[in-house]
């Protein structure tokens, strides 16, 4: 009786301390990361797309640039990339105008960290690349065409 | 829990570049399988660097990022044998971290 | 008419393989496509496998429990510098030329203590599915990364396998009535943007040759020889061989042997 009593009361302390350091942010149950924007992910316009990462209608920038190959050999893994001399960028998007969502990934960029960020996307189709760019509290864009080509066998 | 990433990062000018290749399957949710059934949706969400305590870098992915995701960015600072760290989690509750000393 | 029109189309649609020097239609096509290439070379997810495949070389497995450290890949037990490079070749104790996936299978059976059955039953990858045999192959593969190519086929077996590989490679035959050499036998020849190597040449082999295991982007998985070659059998409508087949280790010492002396760069990675 004594001993399961016990039991219960070491249990309920330890659940009690795990709850007291949760809260206190010293343990994190999984990893802390921010909400992923499903609206953004799922909208398939870029205009609804803009709206949902709360853009607007973003001005086109010549210090805004998305790099990657004319051509792609295969949609599957197309090499993009955006960078941008703007100053005080926080935020980059990466927006493929003819997929079924039209935003691929976004990047929040801490103060330090360059306005060059390069990743690998699927484009079902050739398509309009935009890189989205956030400059102080404006939107900025730019495009470049990537034509999807099909391929033979592949060597 | 996946198979563990590939991340390199090296500081030169004071700048550090990170490269980061992550082991995940990246399903869009619109394949069909042999048998014409839906395979559903199985991709990263969410992926944040840090250098040290300090996060240098937080992405949303949505499941057109290419399977075994990669990914390059730089950050000002960081020095050789510092450590940067890597976590990821996906749309199943899965997620893996590791991390790589900067050379 | 149709029927001939199709057959053509079909004809295009089979050609296969093996990519090789750039002859693309114009300059402006060739730079951005190796502008594209370039990009995908940093950061190949091969590396990923790689990493794998060097724990599951050194891992206890299998009924024994043992690992592979011990594995005769041909140059000693446990020696993987240029390995790969060098085989296929004769091994005394199997009085067979083995490849580098048969020799791996033999170990994973003599080592290990797993049946073929077991060692062979994921030898590719599906989505979900991964194959030991691809990380281990893509782990010493990377082994003989920038060493030369090295199958000069003197022993008696191995001469033979080559023979009977150069038999194969310009053998027609299948309801195409197709060869390799039909697409691999000239210099000049593309299927769609993607430049066909002639695989007749030291060159042409070489380039080949030297990019396998590679990570093949349009699959999301790193290809071994095999699967290459199997999958070529099967592009032309051949009946395909086995895994492991004497038929693909025949081709492999061929074009090796052609090869010889061009120096690896795997694990590749290809559209």
């Amino acid at each position: 009786m004594n001993n399961q009593r016990r039991t219960v009361l070491k249990s309920g302390s330890g659940a009690a301390l795990l709850g007291m350091l949760a809260a206190a942010g010293i343990i994190t149950p999984g990893i802390a990361l921010a909400d992923w924007n499903k609206a953004a992910f799922d909208a398939k316009s870029m205009a609804d797309t803009l709206k949902a990462l709360g853009a607007g209608q973003p001005a086109d920038s010549k210090d805004v640039q998305v790099t990657g190959p004319d051509i792609a050999e295969n949609g599957a893994v197309v090499p993009v990339g955006v960078a941008s001399s703007l100053p005080n960028v926080s935020m980059v998007a990466i927006l493929i105008e003819k997929n079924p969502n039209a935003l691929a990934a976004s990047f929040v960029l801490p103060e330090g960290t360059e306005a060059n960020v390069q990743t690998r996307v699927k484009m079902g189709q050739t398509s309009n690349i935009y890189a989205l760019v956030k400059s102080g509290d404006k939107f900025f864009m730019a495009t470049k065409e990537i034509k999807v080509t099909l391929g033979g066998c592949g060597g | 829990m996946g198979n563990p990433m590939k991340i390199r990062a090296a500081n030169k000018d004071g700048v550090t570049e990170v490269k980061v290749l992550v082991s995940h399957e990246m399903e869009t949710g619109q394949r069909k399988d042999s048998a014409g059934a839906i395979v559903p949706a199985w991709f990263i969400t969410e992926l944040v660097a840090k250098h040290g305590d300090k996060t240098v870098l937080n992405c949303e992915f949505g499941p057109s990022v290419s399977k075994n995701p990669y990914l390059a960015f730089k950050f000002k600072g960081g020095a050789k044998g510092e450590k940067v760290i890597v976590s990821w989690k996906d749309n199943k509750g899965d997620s893996r971290t590791d991390e790589a000393a900067i050379g | 008419m149709v029927q001939r029109m199709l057959k053509t189309v079909v004809g295009v649609a089979l050609a296969c393989a093996f990519g090789g020097s750039a002859i693309a239609q114009d300059s402006k096509v060739a730079d951005e496509l190796a502008k594209y290439r370039e990009a995908l070379a940093d950061g190949n997810p091969a590396d990923l496998l790689e990493v794998k495949g060097e724990s599951l070389w050194t891992e206890k497995r299998g009924p024994k429990n043992a690992s592979l450290e011990q594995c005769d890949m041909g140059l000693g037990p446990g020696k993987l510098e240029g390995a790969y490079a060098s085989l296929p070749k004769y091994f005394k104790d199997t009085n067979k030329v083995m490849d580098v996936e048969s020799r791996l299978v033999h170990c994973m059976m003599t080592l290990q203590g797993f049946t073929k059955e077991e060692a062979t039953r994921q030898w590719f990858s599906r989505p979900g599915k991964e194959s030991d045999i691809e990380a281990l192959v893509t782990f010493i593969g990377a082994k003989s990364n920038g060493m030369k190519i090295n199958v000069p086929a003197t022993h008696p077996e191995e001469a033979r396998m080559a023979k009977m590989g150069e038999y194969i490679f310009y053998r027609r035959s299948g309801p195409q009535d197709f060869s390799c050499s039909i697409c691999h036998g000239q210099d000049g020849k593309r299927i769609r943007l993607q430049d066909l190597g002639n695989l007749t040449t030291q060159e042409g082999a070489g380039t080949a040759m030297k990019t396998w295991p590679s990570y093949r982007v349009s699959q999301g998985a790193v290809w071994t020889m095999q699967r290459r070659l199997i999958d070529c059998m099967r592009q032309a409508r051949w009946p395909e061989p086995n895994y492991l087949a004497d038929s693909i280790i025949a081709l492999e010492t061929y074009l090796q042997k052609t090869a010889t002396g061009t120096v690896m760069e795997t694990p590749g990675i290809k559209r």
